[in-house]
């Protein structure tokens, strides 16, 4: 323990150097904007960035990166809330409820409650990293394709097992997502599989963005065309300081949801492969199945934006892990920062914690300093940010649908996903008329390919034994944990019926 | 016959020389640069060796500022190369992209023959590197320090032993078919989405054992949780002193991965040229020969334009045979 304060105060200290310091503000500023534009997530900025961080030593340029990887986090959840696309696939889980509560005239509180949510989930993982950094790394190679999959399923479970929403229709969203998912070529024999039309941009498979996008950005804005009918609304928005102070005193309405978020984020970012757009996704999913209000969520629950917010800032510090013990990145993000790590002749492994204390720790460091900063500049900046929703919907239109083609073509750069998200843009429109819930179509799109490949490399390795998912310790809790998730609202619907029953 | 022979030798070395001078690098470099981003495909996931390779040289082009556009390493795994394989075919005439390669380069238009990708027609720009190949186990299986205990470990399983790799058809399942019929066993090949991820499973044990790149495993083996037991060089690499090689124990399996650049059908002889002269200067540059030297990695030859086409055809031909002699369905494992 002393060792750990030790090496961390060292680490405080090369954060605090007047470059490295410099390093942080400039990366959380950018990574803001970076996250807040969309189709232009966190991958895609520390990888335009990189080229930057040679001018400077190794150190200050690792910092600069998380930096900007951590500003992204934050600056995700801007458009998300504000315009209903979202910034990053990371961002996406913020869209559910981020925007009825703008659309409803929240969105400084929304805002608020993402930036707040964002800098717990930052510490509360960043804490969690300095002291169990290397116990965690072990844990994490524990786990093998066998847990992995248990662990999706629990995601899944989260989604199925939600309060409220028509279970029958969740199932069949989830069940679209997993087709979609399909959609490519075959993971483990590499052949192509439901390329439609023998269209080649389908061997590619579905980007998860460009659905998102679509749904979310096209769908959500027919869906208010044909609300309004076209009527010019005008959201009045006034930001005064005791509102603010209002916004922040809110926080013990999600701060349970948050800490919860914070800590699965952490876990599942610290697994490779996973990453923060799971995280995300499975912490609002748990957010809404704890609630006491369930069916407020998708509906402008500030709990749905803290939740996914916090996990996805803690999965970010959580990828870490594997990319510096094992070498591994546990997100795209940091397989980019594992590149630079090369180029700057550190070599990531067991070893690096050891032989490269000064460079470990003063990352470690610069994440605390990183998520001081983010905040206050993230909500300096809020009152500009919602201004946005002042302008009306008229003149909105265009623009989000201008960004939403942006978004879609950037990943890519190809023509063939701007198609796909118009009809994914279509197809949402008509989910939400017909009332169908279409999250667990993003969350399943999401996972169906992890899930896929874990389920398919356990059954190879146990010559096609489905026992081994609960001979395992670790996967045999995620399932039971599973199993009960999704009776949770059944036992509970009986259980208050019983209730119900009682009072008669 | 000794002088005509000479002479003629002496005639197409000046023909050679004339014809480098002619295209000499510095002057097509000045009429073609790139005009956007470069996109660098990778036909390998995240963490494994081509990735690294490709970030290396990313950086290194950023570094020596030897682009006027950035390279943007862009990831296409999926089935074993095939997607990053389409890709670069759908990109013909494309000045702007170029492609790492594994030797599923050469396996997986054989294997997936209605993938429609003939490599012969991709633009070849250098050969960077040969990879090398060990087999390597857990550190904590004592009972197995060389090859006749690792075989004997192997039988003993009656086929459920679990080796790790980046996918059907890429060379380590190569490599995993020519050991099987070379010892009779049979193993059980779990693909995973790159040599990075193969490692971290063999250090977690939930794989049995692997036959990655020497930079895939480095850090592991120095670290003392997986220890290497055989290399498949014709001598032992300066790395590996001690770990014998298959040939030494009597045992024909030799194999190579090249690792190296090539565009999209196409490609405009300028900018062809441009890419030589860049992926030279990187080749000549000591932080490569530095990384090539600690990655246990082959780079003294350097290999390109037509003479990359001779050797991919002859690899090529080579990797056709070594698929019928082990049959295709070893491979894919189906």
């Amino acid at each position: 323990m002393e060792t750990i304060l030790v090496a961390l105060a060292g680490g405080l200290v090369e954060a605090f150097q007047p470059l490295n310091l410099m390093m942080i503000l400039l990366g959380c500023t950018v990574g803001l904007f970076v996250g807040a534009m969309p189709g232009l997530g966190s991958v895609n900025g520390v990888a335009i960035l990189l080229p930057i961080t040679f001018l400077v030593p190794p150190t200050a340029a690792i910092i600069f990166l998380a930096a900007v990887y951590y500003g992204a986090m934050y600056g995700g959840a801007i458009s998300s809330i504000t315009l209903g696309i979202p910034g990053a696939s990371t961002a996406v889980a913020t869209v559910f409820d981020g925007r009825p509560l703008a659309t409803s005239g929240r969105a400084d509180k929304a805002l608020t409650a993402a930036a707040i949510a964002s800098f717990i989930g930052g510490t509360i993982s960043v804490v969690l990293f300095t002291l169990f950094a290397p116990p965690l790394a072990d844990f994490a190679l524990k786990f093998g394709p066998a847990e992995e999959f248990a662990l999706m399923v629990l995601a899944f479970a989260t989604f199925i097992g939600l309060g409220g929403d028509d279970i029958p229709k969740t199932i069949f969203s989830i069940l679209v997502g997993l087709v979609l998912a399909t959609i490519g070529l075959d993971i483990i024999s590499g052949k192509p599989r439901m390329v439609f039309f023998d269209i080649p941009g389908f061997l590619r498979g579905i980007n998860f963005l460009v659905l998102a996008i679509g749904i979310y950005g096209i769908g959500e804005m027919l869906w208010t065309l044909e609300k309004t009918g076209g009527n010019v609304i005008v959201h009045k928005v006034k930001m005064t300081w005791a509102g603010f102070v209002e916004n922040v005193k809110s926080v013990k309405e999600y701060i349970k949801t948050t800490t919860l978020g914070s800590v699965l984020g952490y876990f599942v970012g610290t697994l490779p492969a996973a990453g923060a757009t799971p995280a995300s996704l499975m912490a609002y999913g748990l957010a809404k199945t704890f609630s006491k209000d369930p069916d407020s969520f998708g509906k402008g629950n500030v709990s749905g934006v803290a939740a996914p917010e916090a996990a996805n800032n803690a999965a970010s510090t959580g990828s870490m892990l594997p990319m510096i013990t094992l070498g591994i990145p546990g997100s795209p993000t940091t397989a980019i920062l594992l590149g630079g790590m090369i180029i700057w002749g550190l070599r990531p492994g067991p070893l690096l914690f050891t032989e490269k204390p000064d460079f470990v720790w003063g990352l470690i460091g610069s994440l605390y300093v990183a998520n001081v900063f983010t905040v206050l500049i993230n909500l300096a900046f809020i009152p500009i940010f919602v201004r946005v929703l002042t302008l009306p919907f008229t003149i909105l239109a265009p623009i989000i649908f201008v960004l939403c083609i942006v978004g879609g073509y950037a990943p890519t750069q190809t023509m063939h996903d701007v198609w796909l998200m118009l009809l994914f843009g279509i197809m949402g429109y008509l989910m939400r008329k017909l009332n169908y819930p279409v999250a667990p179509a993003v969350l399943a799109i999401v996972l169906g390919p992890l899930a896929e490949r874990s389920l398919r490399q356990s059954l190879l390795a146990s010559q096609g034994d489905p026992l081994v998912f609960l001979e395992r310790p670790i996967s045999a809790i995620c399932i039971a944990l599973a199993v009960a998730l999704m009776l949770y609202p059944v036992i509970n619907g009986m259980l208050k019926r019983r209730r119900a029953a009682q009072a008669e | 016959m000794g002088i005509t022979r000479r002479l003629f030798t002496g005639i197409a070395a000046a023909i050679g020389m004339t014809a480098m001078v002619a295209g000499a690098p510095g002057m097509a470099a000045a009429e073609w640069s790139p005009k956007k981003p470069v996109e660098f495909i990778i036909m390998a996931g995240t963490g494994g060796g081509a990735d690294q390779i490709a970030r290396l040289l990313q950086g290194l082009i950023e570094k020596k500022k030897l682009s006027p556009r950035p390279f943007i390493p862009i990831n296409k795994p999926g089935g074993s190369g095939a997607e990053a394989l389409r890709y670069l075919k759908d990109k013909a005439g494309d000045d702007h992209t170029v492609l790492v390669t594994l030797n599923s380069f050469y396996t997986t238009p054989i294997i997936q023959k209605d993938l429609g990708v003939d490599i012969s027609t991709f633009t070849p720009i250098g050969r960077m590197a040969l990879d090398t190949f060990l087999l390597w186990v857990n550190s904590d299986r004592k009972e197995i320090s060389n090859l006749e205990s690792y075989v004997k470990a192997v039988k003993e399983t009656g086929g459920t032993w679990k080796v790790g790799g980046t996918g059907s058809g890429q060379e380590d399942s190569i490599l995993t078919a020519m050991m099987e019929k070379e010892f009779g066993y049979k193993v059980t090949y779990i693909p995973f989405p790159g040599g990075g991820t193969v490692a971290k499973n063999l250090v977690g044990n939930h794989i049995d054992s692997t036959v990655n790149n020497p930079a895939e495993q480095n850090e592991f083996m120095r670290a003392g949780e997986t220890k290497p037991l055989v290399q498949f060089t014709p001598e032992r690499m300066a790395a590996y002193p001690d770990v014998p090689t298959a040939k030494e124990l009597g045992h024909d399996i030799v194999y190579f991965m090249q690792r190296s650049i090539n565009g999209p059908p196409g490609m405009s002889k300028e900018a062809q040229d441009w890419y030589i002269n860049l992926f030279k200067t990187l080749f000549d540059s000591e932080e490569w020969q530095t990384f090539c030297k600690e990655d246990g990695l082959t780079c003294d030859e350097w290999v390109a334009g037509d003479a990359l086409a001779t050797f991919h055809t002859e690899q090529a031909r080579r990797h056709k045979e070594l698929i019928e002699a082990v049959g295709a369905a070893a491979i894919t494992g189906e």
